[in-house]
């Protein structure tokens, strides 16, 4: 089957508008742009419900749609644990309990953070892995794209490579974190209106929800699972062999939704950094809140497509069907532009397309902003030349280097973008090795603000021997079936997981306790190294509780937490 | 500073009008519409961008400032 397609002129026409928008918005606040507060913090004035989606937008990358619409297919519904109980959790917690003190406590970065609460090495560590994570993993999903818009496409890999690298560099440059962030809350809403005629679309043409259900009963039964597995979420998962994914409920709540979510979600900058642009501490609270909402529903726009596309492709009258890769398996990963390409005429397809690219921007942008200020900050600023204590010229000279670091930044994107094109292997590997950073970050900042009692050097050993763990885990754990080292078993296999996800699941678990064990012992063996009074707004016991009265109830980030509880609740109970 | 609601209001209006213009040109060229289920697609796209396009710029500061002069 050609899965190929091409644009209209008109499909072009909607793209290069959007293009000179986003630009555009760059050009219009680069004349706020005076200093390095302003450029790598946004000067810390973002309205919240602004910084809100924007916090979800830069999670709403390119790989992720495309991601999750191929997943809805694989898994079904089982898919929205990744956005229920694998995020709304860690980010209420993000909200409620930790973000007072990444706000509060004046720190520019969650590595300053570190080096406030614990000591100088615990930072580097984070800051050096974070700072090279967040490059290569823009260049890997830099790479994703362009070899879709290749393969779908038909354009050039260099042409598109370099020209949406280009156009995120020159927003990021002229309007720093607040250009990154206006635009991001810009894609989200094209993402949504981009993507929603596709959406009803495929829909109708199941026969609604219920026609779906009914259509995908014999396909799923003829893959040896109960008629409805790929409609519920939790209603399967007593036995890992009765669901798709392969794990049991306490697998998908300690794994997925406690390690994982609450690793990713409350200390990864990338994300973290959105809230703290905030202008209030109150807004800063909330924004996790605000971004939680539009983070339920998007399962309806992009992972019930993708159930769907599982009827169509078992329905040779539609005539869908998906590119096939060199062992002639099915790229899961290109569903969602083979549903754009199925249901929508010229014009909207355009709008449709847009919505990828805008996602891929809204991820990229999230990473380049999140490098240049800990590489200006926590690398530049620490290493290699300090402030001088003129504060004018100082806030001169690290505005510069920000620019340059972002400039760097999209440059080594641009480079690990040909590494993956070169060798696909090696960046499916320094993925998971990235996955394994979060995990034990969790626990040491976990402890750190909750427990006064926690040292530095705890901290590091911690952080330390959590991401060695995780990489010995790997290295002597396999998924069923694996053919490549890069999946895991590289010194020996000891054991055998069913599938990835429950080996990557327990990877983060073995590095979490790890990290969360040494902490503590070394802490408890060794003498405090911060005073009480040092600890005040960096430790939850040693700062005055923050009081809400002034702000009228139905405003206060509690209020929020219980809205989005109830609404996942209900989600999870009517897709059981 | 930018209240991102204007430029948001803006860029949907355009392309809400493009893609309006464009499905009322392509009225009738049933063979088009047949893959979105015999609907107008770029149509009714075209005005539910326009009319979320206006909105907001209608609740956009510049052009509430603007009223109230």
């Amino acid at each position: 089957m050609d899965t190929k397609f091409a644009l209209h002129g008109i499909d072009y026409l909607i793209m290069v508008v959007y293009f000179v928008f986003v630009l555009g918005i760059g050009w219009a606040l680069r004349k706020y742009m005076k200093n390095a507060s302003a450029f790598l913090e946004a000067g810390r004035s973002i309205p919240a419900w602004v910084a809100g989606l924007a916090f979800i937008s830069t999670n709403l990358g390119a790989l992720e749609v495309m991601g999750m619409t191929g997943s809805g297919l694989k898994y079904g519904m089982l898919t929205t644990h990744f956005y229920w109980i694998g995020a709304i959790p860690a980010m209420v917690f993000l909200a409620l309990f930790m973000m007072r003190f990444y706000y509060g406590s004046k720190a520019r970065s969650v590595p300053e953070y570190l080096k406030l609460r614990f000591n100088e090495k615990t930072r580097a560590l984070n800051a050096f892995l974070f700072a090279l994570m967040t490059v290569l993993a823009s260049g890997i999903s830099m790479y994703a794209l362009a070899i879709l818009l290749e393969n779908v496409l038909g354009w050039n890999f260099n042409l598109s490579l370099l020209a949406s690298a280009t156009i995120v560099l020159g927003y990021t440059y002229l309007g720093g974190l607040s250009s990154a962030i206006y635009n991001e809350v810009l894609q989200f809403f094209i993402i949504i209106i981009g993507l929603l005629p596709m959406t009803i679309l495929v829909l109708v043409d199941v026969g609604g929800y219920g026609g779906m259900q009914a259509s995908l009963a014999p396909i799923v039964e003829g893959k040896g699972f109960a008629p409805d597995t790929w409609t519920t979420t939790w209603k399967y998962t007593a036995n890992a062999s009765a669901n798709p994914m392969g794990v049991e409920w306490y697998g998908i709540l300690a794994g997925l939704g406690f390690v994982l979510s609450f690793g990713y979600w409350c200390t990864n900058f990338l994300i973290v950094q959105r809230a703290m642009a905030a202008d209030s501490m109150t807004s800063a609270r909330k924004v996790p809140l605000i971004g939680a909402i539009p983070k339920m529903f998007i399962p309806f726009l992009i992972i019930i497509p993708g159930i769907a596309a599982l009827v169509l492709l078992n329905d040779p009258g539609k005539g869908f069907g998906l590119p096939l890769n060199e062992a002639g398996q099915p790229i899961y990963d290109y569903t969602i532009i083979m549903l754009l390409k199925q249901y929508l005429p010229a014009g909207v397809l355009g709008f449709g397309i847009t919505a990828l690219l805008a996602s891929f921007m809204s991820g990229m942008a999230g990473n380049v902003s999140a490098f240049n200020t800990v590489w200006t900050y926590d690398i530049y600023q620490s290493y290699i030349r300090p402030a001088t204590g003129d504060k004018e010229s100082d806030d001169r000279h690290y505005l510069k280097v920000g620019r340059m670091a972002t400039i760097i930044g999209v440059l080594v994107s641009i480079a690990a973008a040909y590494i993956a094109s070169k060798f696909g292997n090696i960046m499916d590997f320094l993925q998971t090795v990235f996955s394994m950073i979060n995990a034990p970050l969790f626990a040491v900042i976990f402890l750190g603000m909750f427990w006064k009692r926690s040292t530095g050097n705890a901290a590091f050993t911690g952080l330390l021997a959590g991401f060695l763990i995780a990489l010995l885990h790997h290295g002597l754990t396999m998924p069923e079936g694996a053919t490549t080292l890069v999946k895991g078993g590289w010194i020996g296999v000891v054991h055998t997981y069913p599938v990835e996800m429950a080996q990557n699941f327990w990877t983060a678990i073995f590095a979490f306790t790890m990290a969360a064990l040494l902490t503590v012992i070394i802490s408890l063996l060794s003498k405090r190294d911060k005073s009480d009074a040092e600890l005040n707004g960096l430790v939850y016991s040693m700062t005055p509780k923050l009081d809400d009265s002034g702000v009228i109830w139905y405003k206060r980030p509690w209020f929020l937490a219980l809205i989005v509880g109830v609404i996942m609740i209900v989600l999870s109970i009517m897709f059981w | 500073m930018l209240d991102i609601r204007f430029p948001i209001g803006l860029m949907f209006s355009i392309v809400g009008l493009i893609i309006t213009i464009y499905g009322l040109a392509t009225m009738g060229q049933d063979a088009m519409y047949v893959k979105s289920l015999n609907v107008n697609v770029n149509l009714l796209s075209g005005i539910g961008c326009l009319i979320f396009g206006l909105l907001m710029l209608l609740f956009s500061d510049p052009v509430r400032k603007r009223n109230k002069k």
